[in-house]
C-alpha cells in the first residue's frame, strides 16, 4: 500500500457545533484496520490539528481516540460564539474541509 | 412492566418535516409513548434573543398534528422538550396552542395538556448573583457578571427530567415541554416507569436525534427505543435504514464534545463502558451505560442579546492585482467608515467583511487563506445601535471598496463588481452572552408546570 489521503481511508469526516462556543470534529472508519493503520501513523494527533488550523494547542479542548466507533474525535474552542455578526459558519458544519487531503502513509 | 417502548420521529421538529412513511410504522409498533425535541442551540442566538422560531409554522404544526392524532389514536402519551427551537415561555404558548388547534380541528376527545416554562427573571438572577451565588462559565468563559446579564435579551434554562416526570404524574396525555435537555424527553417516562437512569438517560441519549443513529445517513426518520432493567434497544423504522453498532455508537459523538460523557442538570452519563451489539438486521442493544448524579443540582442556561441593527452588502472582484490586495481595498473602506464615525473598537458600531474565494467560511482557521482563488465575493456586515446607522455604514464599507485607490490597479473605473448596487437589511445582530451553569435548590425552581385541556368539550 501507498500513502493514501484521509477522505479516501475515512467513512466519514463531519464537524458540527457542539453547543454555542465549540466545533466538534469527526472522523469515523468502517473497517478497524483502516482506523488502526490512521492511529498509527500518527498524522491525526492534538499536534496535527494544531498545525493544520494553525491554532494554539489550548483552542483543543479535546482529543478522543473512540474505538467502540473506529473514530477519531477533536474539538475545539470557537473565538467567538456561533451566530456572532462575522461568523460565516453558524453550525460549525465545513470546517472539516482541510483533514480531507491528510496524507495518511503506509 | 418489562420494558417500555418510545419513538421518536424527529430531532429537532419544525426544523424539517418528519418523514411519515416510517413515523406510520413506528406507530404501528405500538409504542408507549411518541417524544421528540423541538430544539437546538444550533441555529444561532438570534431566535432567544428575538423571540421567534427559525421553524416555520407550517412544519411545526404539520409534525405535532401527525403525533398528536398518533398518540390519541393509540391513548399514550406525547411529549415534546425544548418547544419552537428555544425553548422561550412564548414557544411553549405558541405549542399549546397548535395543540388546542389540532384537537378541535379533528374533534378530539377531551385529553389533559401539560406544559412547563424554562425561562429565567433577569431580575431572579441579578439577585441570586447578588446574594452570592456564582453564574459559572462553560467552555472556557468566565463566571456571569452583572454587565454581561444587562446585555441580555433572554435566558432559558436547560430543564432535567423532572418537570416532565412531574405533569406525568399528574397524568399529562400531552406534555409541551420549555427548554431542556434533549435526553431529558425520554429519559423522564422511563424513570417515571421505573426504569433505572444508567438505561433511562442512555434511551435519551441514542433517540433524542431520530435516526441519526441509523445508517445510511438520513434525518427525520422514525427510530424506536425499548428500554429494560439491564439494556436499551433502538431500531429503525424506514426500511431504508438500519440501526448498526457503527452507527448508534458513532452517534454517541454527534455534536458532543467528548463520545463518553452527556452532562444534564442532576449528574453525567457515562458511556466509556457501553457495549453495543447487533441485536437483529434492524435493531443494536445497548448495555454498560452508567448515569452517575451530581453533588449538586447545576442547571445549564442560554442567553442572548441584541449587538445592533444589520445591513448586508455584497461585492465580487476579478481582477488579479485586486485581488492580490483585497485587505489594502477592504483596508481602504474601513478608513473611510471610521473617517465618517470613528474607530469600531470604541464599540459603537461593527464592520465584517466574509471574503469568499479565499477563508469565506473558515476564516483565520482556514489553511489556504494565502492561495486566493481567481474571483472572490466579500460580503459586507454593518451592525449598529440604529437601523440608519447599520446602512450607512454597510454603504460605505461596501460602495467604497468601488473606489479603493490601488496604486497600480489597470482597471480605474471601479474596484469591485455589483450585482446589486444596494444594502440590504438583514435580522438585528444579537450574540450568545450566556453559556453557563446555575446551582438549584430544587429541580424544579426555575420550571412551573401548568395544567390544562384540550379538546372537545
Amino acid at each position: 500500500m501507498s500513502a493514501r489521503k484521509l477522505s479516501e481511508l475515512a467513512k466519514t469526516v463531519r464537524s458540527k457545533n457542539a453547543g454555542v462556543d465549540k466545533i466538534t470534529f469527526d472522523v469515523i472508519f468502517a473497517q478497524r484496520d483502516t482506523y488502526e493503520r490512521v492511529k498509527r501513523a500518527r498524522v491525526l494527533t492534538r499536534e496535527t490539528v494544531a498545525r493544520l488550523y494553525g491554532i494554539p494547542f489550548d483552542r483543543i479542548t479535546d482529543f478522543v481516540e473512540f474505538d467502540p466507533a473506529n473514530a477519531i474525535k477533536f474539538t475545539i474552542l470557537r473565538m467567538e460564539p456561533s451566530g456572532s455578526a462575522g461568523d460565516p459558519d453558524i453550525f460549525g458544519s465545513q470546517h472539516y474541509a482541510p483533514l480531507l487531503d491528510l496524507e495518511v502513509p503506509d | 412492566m418489562d420494558s417500555l417502548k418510545i419513538i421518536c420521529p424527529n430531532g429537532h421538529l419544525g426544523f424539517a418535516p418528519i418523514r411519515l412513511d416510517s413515523f406510520k410504522l413506528g406507530v404501528a409498533a405500538r409504542p408507549h409513548y411518541i417524544a421528540a425535541d423541538s430544539g437546538s442551540d444550533d441555529v444561532g442566538p438570534i431566535p432567544l434573543g428575538s423571540d421567534t422560531s427559525t421553524s416555520p409554522l407550517a412544519w411545526q404544526t404539520h409534525d405535532l398534528e401527525h403525533m398528536l392524532l398518533a398518540a390519541r389514536g393509540l391513548g399514550v402519551p406525547m411529549i415534546i422538550g425544548s418547544s419552537g427551537d428555544t425553548g422561550s415561555n412564548s414557544r411553549v404558548d405558541l405549542f399549546v396552542r397548535i395543540i388546542q388547534d389540532v384537537a378541535a380541528k379533528h374533534r378530539l376527545k377531551p385529553f389533559k395538556l401539560g406544559y412547563f416554562y424554562s425561562e429565567v427573571d433577569k431580575t431572579d438572577l441579578r439577585s441570586r448573583m447578588r446574594a452570592g451565588e456564582v453564574v459559572a462559565g462553560l467552555d472556557a468563559r468566565n463566571a456571569l457578571t452583572e454587565a454581561e446579564l444587562d446585555a441580555t435579551e433572554r435566558i432559558v434554562a436547560m430543564a432535567d427530567v423532572h418537570p416532565f416526570i412531574e405533569l406525568l404524574k399528574q397524568g399529562a396525555d400531552v406534555i409541551i415541554g420549555g427548554r431542556s435537555s434533549d435526553s431529558a424527553v425520554f429519559a423522564a417516562p422511563a424513570i417515571h416507569h421505573g426504569f433505572p437512569a444508567d438505561q433511562a438517560y442512555y434511551l435519551g441519549k441514542v433517540l433524542e436525534c431520530a435516526s441519526f443513529c441509523a445508517e445510511p445517513y438520513g434525518g427525520k426518520e422514525t427510530v424506536l427505543g425499548e428500554i429494560t432493567a439491564s439494556d436499551v434497544k433502538v431500531t429503525a423504522m424506514s426500511p431504508a435504514q438500519r440501526c448498526t453498532i457503527a452507527s448508534v455508537s458513532g452517534h454517541a459523538m454527534y455534536e458532543r464534545s467528548n463520545p463518553f460523557y452527556e452532562f444534564v442538570a442532576s449528574g453525567k452519563l457515562d458511556m466509556s463502558a457501553c457495549h453495543y451489539e447487533q441485536h437483529s438486521e434492524k435493531t443494536t442493544r445497548i448495555t454498560g451505560a452508567r448515569f452517575y448524579p451530581g453533588t449538586e443540582f447545576r442547571v445549564k442556561l442560554e442567553g442572548a442579546g441584541k449587538v445592533g441593527e444589520r445591513y448586508i452588502g455584497m461585492v465580487g472582484i476579478r481582477d488579479p492585482y485586486t485581488i492580490a490586495n483585497i485587505d489594502a481595498v477592504m483596508g481602504w473602506a474601513r478608513t473611510q467608515v471610521r473617517e465618517r464615525f470613528g474607530d469600531a473598537n470604541e464599540g459603537s458600531y461593527q464592520l465584517h467583511y466574509t471574503v469568499y474565494g479565499r477563508n469565506g467560511v473558515m476564516g483565520e482557521l482556514e489553511p489556504f487563506k494565502h492561495k486566493p482563488a481567481h474571483e472572490l465575493a466579500v460580503l459586507v456586515q454593518g451592525v449598529a445601535p440604529t437601523a440608519e446607522m447599520a446602512e450607512e455604514i454597510c454603504m460605505i464599507g461596501t460602495r467604497q471598496m468601488f473606489y479603493a485607490r490601488l496604486p497600480e490597479v489597470k482597471g480605474s473605473a471601479g474596484s469591485v463588481a455589483f450585482a446589486l448596487d444596494e444594502v440590504l437589511r438583514a435580522s438585528p445582530a444579537y450574540r450568545w452572552t450566556l453559556n453557563h451553569t446555575l446551582r438549584c435548590e430544587h429541580p424544579l425552581a426555575l420550571f412551573p408546570t401548568h395544567m390544562t385541556t384540550a379538546g372537545a368539550a
